[in-house]
């Protein structure tokens, strides 16, 4: 025969794992061998080319497409063998378009005629997964009398390919439903099993359509035992209950019934996830299902601890008291290793109204949500978030909720997306006016690092907000009394931008006397307004005590009164060589400029100039700036002169880096200079030993307090510096942490190859967005608490 | 329903990969890279269930078992239960054993029509119509025999047919 040396299958998969020449040009290799065999008219070679193909197609991508006759050729073969190769190439590569797809119409009736039942079984499968709108309608007929063989092999398998007969052609359900009700009351489980699998897919499409049939699944529903039945009877339910409420009560016994009689977790799932999406009005049930679900999240398998979060978080917008109830397994969820459960409990948490819940609960646990919120929504520069809009409204609303105490946290993420994220702009500037508008907010202690974060973003991003005027009223409120200086300072600066943004597009608009370019529209008589209530705002300030806020409102009032000169000028003249102008316009440049956030490494990425050497001993330096210097080795107090505070605070800075990085001192650095630094410093000089028996075992970077307190005044190497260089702790206004890759706009993210959970999450936070509308509107209407 | 089984070996190799709903190879492919990316991330000990809306469309879930060098991977859709589809992973699995004795990844790469078998056995069309081992191990046997039968019938003697390795 000619196939006798033909390599079948196992002998293409052998040579496969032996080869050496190179998975692609073995694979193209083969496919020049089948294009070859399969044209052969011998089926058995084509079958063994079609199998080859079969095989390279599904685990290899090779694209099988061409072969679709052949296909149809071998299936028409009577062996078996070669049937079920043909079958198996049909199935895995034919779809809608195949042109030769009609071609097996009557191979497919002879084969579901046929009587080998595995011939049967063959076209059964073939039909499932391939059917077309014409297959389905020209082979119902045989598919309803499959439904009623006498072989519970045929009948499973048909039952299985009814769902796909009923989509492609709807009018197959006038022929063979009746048949599949009958299937109901069979006493075979594999077929009740398959039956109510396809009713399952059946309600979820259109459950009216199967609600006639409720009596019967209600009857299976108490008597089966058999718990995939008893699963897809629980989905049916779950839906049909949706439209008919009435069959809630009917159902809620008996499923409270199995929850509390069976031992397989899969069926308590089905039940608890049943009554809570569908039941939630029974009490009992809801009553029963929540302590199961407590019963889940204390499981030490994940699983189960992953499934019970994600049925409380469908229970929660009804049901608060459930979360409440478990409010410990939920935190302690938030921590979990496992990455799944984490991100559910968080993705509970946002789904609700976080607001309801913490006027509920106590302030230690508010908080423990928000930080947990916080920090995992941070990592990774904002990773897992998609929608910046929703992530900042949620912001403001952290902001709201009573007794919150991250103020810092949430300020710094404030400016921190406010810097990074482009986008969210628009609505960093509406969140923060929502706060600085609301009077309440400026009486509350813990809230003020978020005032100024907002009223930062305000000044610098002004240029989205819808009415600046509004914004201006906000900061020179009279409650802004209550605010600390340097918060007030930031106010002032904000307004101050804002100013000028203002009297840029006016005085940008009277130029171009065709219609301003810039979103918002200033009259002669709105831009003097403006400038009055600033000037009433700002005046008392510029005889405040703190010597920065006079200095800002100083230079507001300042600049206020040369410009109203010009404004009034305006009104008339054309003149762009107006002084008020050009300034103008010189300021709004200064603060178009748009500040980034900077890298932590920042300056390790600069490079040392040439011929800048850090390292060496500046001992010569001694002679060069003898004069200006104080004599190095002398023990009287180090002067605080600035040239030799940022001399022997360079020598530090190398010693400290070259000491830290090991316990024996690099060649390079100067051991009689350390030494001489410890002679002078000793308490305050970091040991290079970790284990040093002489430190406190503290770990951190600051000298015990005790010692710091009598040396603060005379050492010009104050503690408090010397931590900025190490950590740079950011002060309020935060420009200089972070990631040097600035991520530019959440929408410039790129992330299509590796799907992570966080991506889920994003997901989550999209849908939870539905359910946040609330926190929208009440944000909006601004005043509430 | 069930959208797509699939096993991987630890490497990303897929041994098996069928899709319930059409789709191109190159998508299929595409697809199993996707799944064998988030799964090799995974750390051991964690909870064997993945959201994975962003491959396969809303409403997907994905289970997934690491037996030794082997991911066995069922994707399904909200109309199967999570536990249930862990529980059918378990069968699958038994039933190989049943059908090798003491399967092995090797047994699953070198017969993979068998596996073919089996697996339409259990799950038809997106569906699961068997769950007892014994009766897709009747079944299975049954085809083969079949199988064996129509093989032979060819004018070949027997001895070299032998030798073609009919397995």
């Amino acid at each position: 025969m000619d196939n006798m040396f033909q390599r079948s299958l196992e002998d293409l998969i052998k040579g496969f794992r032996l080869q050496l020449l190179g998975e692609s040009s073995f694979i193209s290799r083969a496919l020049e061998e089948i294009r070859r065999e399969i044209k052969a008219t011998d089926l058995s070679t084509k079958s063994t080319a079609l199998h080859k193909l079969s095989y390279l197609a599904a685990i290899h991508g090779v694209d099988m497409s061409w072969a679709a006759f052949h296909a149809v050729e071998v299936v028409s073969s009577s062996r078996f063998h070669h049937k079920r190769i043909g079958y198996q190439a049909i199935t895995q590569s034919f779809h809608d378009q195949t042109s030769v797809l009609l071609l097996i119409t009557n191979q497919l009736r002879k084969d579901l005629n046929s009587v080998n039942e595995y011939e049967v079984s063959l076209g059964l499968e073939c039909l499932s997964r391939i059917g077309t709108h014409d297959l389905a309608r020209d082979l119902s007929p045989e598919v309803f009398t499959l439904l009623g063989s006498s072989k519970s092999f045929v009948r499973k398998k048909a039952t299985g390919v009814v769902l796909r007969v009923f989509d492609k052609y709807p009018d197959a359900v006038k022929v063979c439903f009746k048949r599949l009700v009958e299937n109901l009351e069979t006493s075979d489980p594999q077929i009740l099993s398959a039956v109510v699998g396809v009713f399952c897919e059946l309600a979820s499409k259109d459950p009216s359509s199967c609600l006639p049939l409720a009596p019967e699944f209600f009857k299976i529903l108490i008597e089966s035992r058999n718990n995939w039945v008893l699963i897809k009877v629980l989905k049916i339910f779950a839906k049909l209950a949706s439209v008919e409420p009435r069959l809630g009560k009917k159902v809620a016994e008996p499923i409270c019934e199995h929850m509390k009689r069976t031992v397989a977790k899969s069926l308590v799932f089905e039940c608890v996830r049943t009554v809570v999406s569908s039941l939630s009005d029974h009490e009992a049930a809801v009553k029963l299902a929540v302590a199961k679900i407590g019963e889940f999240l204390v499981e030490d398998d994940p699983n189960l601890k992953y499934l019970g979060l994600h049925a409380l978080s469908i229970a929660a917008p009804k049901h608060l008291w459930a979360v409440l109830e478990n409010k410990e397994a939920v935190v302690k969820a938030l921590s979990d290793e496992d990455p799944n459960v984490k991100l559910e409990a968080l993705h509970l948490l946002m789904a609700m109204d976080s607001y309801e819940l913490c006027a509920k609960s106590d302030p230690l646990f508010c908080n423990e949500i928000i930080i947990s919120v916080l920090s995992v929504c941070s990592r990774n520069a904002y990773e897992i978030i998609v929608d910046f809009n929703w992530y900042v409204s949620l912001l403001g609303e952290m902001t709201r909720i009573p007794n919150c105490q991250r103020g810092e946290e949430i300020e710094h993420q404030l400016i921190d997306i406010g810097m990074r994220v482009g986008d969210a702009r628009p609505q960093l500037v509406r969140v923060s006016w929502a706060l600085l508008i609301d009077p309440a907010m400026l009486g509350n202690l813990f809230l003020h690092p978020i005032l100024s974060a907002a009223s930062w973003v305000s000044g610098e991003y002004v240029e989205f907000a819808k009415n600046p005027y509004e914004l201006v009223e906000a900061l020179v409120q009279p409650r802004t009394d209550l605010l600390p200086p340097y918060i007030r300072a930031i106010y002032i600066h904000s307004v101050f931008k804002v100013l000028v943004f203002c009297l840029g597009s006016y005085f940008s608009a009277q130029e171009s006397s065709s219609g301003s370019s810039s979103t918002v529209a200033f009259t002669y008589e709105s831009i003097l307004n403006l400038v009055n209530v600033i000037e009433i705002g700002v005046w008392p300030l510029s005889g405040a005590y703190d010597v920065e806020v006079q200095e800002r409102a100083k230079n507001v009032l300042g600049f206020i009164g040369m410009a109203k000169q010009d404004i009034a000028k305006k009104v008339n003249l054309q003149d762009n060589e107006a002084e008020a102008c050009r300034v103008t316009a010189f300021m709004e440049d200064v603060f178009s400029e748009e500040l980034g956030p900077i890298s932590a490494n920042a300056q390790e990425k600069v490079f040392v100039p040439d011929g800048l050497e850090l390292e060496e001993n500046l001992g010569d330096l001694e002679e060069i700036c003898g004069k200006f210097l104080k004599p190095v080795e002398s023990d009287s107090v180090p002067c605080a002169d600035k040239i030799s505070f940022s001399v022997s605070n360079l020598r530090i800075r190398d010693q400290q880096e070259a000491s830290s990085s090991s316990t024996s001192l690099p060649p390079k650095a100067s051991s009689s200079l350390l030494a001489e630094h410890r002679k002078r410093h000793g308490m305050y000089y970091l040991t290079s030993e970790k284990n040093d028996p002489d430190s406190n075992g503290t770990p951190n970077d600051y000298p015990p307090a005790n010692d710091l307190a009598s040396e603060i005044l005379l050492d010009p190497l104050d503690p408090k510096r010397k931590a900025k260089h190490r950590k740079s702790r950011p002060v309020v206004v935060k420009l200089d942490e972070g990631d040097e890759s600035r991520i530019i706009t959440s929408q410039a993210k790129t992330k299509q190859e590796s799907v992570t959970d966080d991506e889920s999450l994003s997901r989550a936070i999209q849908s939870a967005l539905l359910v946040n509308k609330k926190g929208k509107e009440r944000e909006a209407k601004g005043i509430q608490i | 329903m069930i959208k797509a089984v699939m096993m991987m070996n630890t490497q990303g190799k897929p041994r098996l990969a069928k899709f319930y709903d059409f789709l191109p190879v190159e998508k299929q492919q595409e697809l199993i890279r996707g799944v064998f990316s988030v799964l090799s991330s995974r750390p051991e000990n964690v909870s064997n269930f993945l959201e994975i809306d962003s491959l396969f469309g809303p409403d997907s879930r994905l289970v997934y078992k690491h037996y030794a060098t082997l991911y066995f991977v069922l994707v399904f859709d909200g109309s199967e239960n999570e536990l249930a589809m862990l529980d059918l992973i378990q069968v699958l699995v038994e039933t190989l054993d049943k059908c090798f004795s003491n399967v092995c990844e090797l047994d699953i790469v070198f017969n993979y029509s068998k596996l073919h078998t089996v697996l339409d056995e259990i799950v038809f069309g997106g569906q699961v119509l068997e769950t007892r081992t014994d009766e897709v191990m009747k079944a299975v046997e049954e085809i083969s025999k079949l199988e064996a039968a129509s093989n032979s019938i060819s004018l070949v003697p027997k001895s070299v047919s032998g030798w073609r390795g009919g397995r």
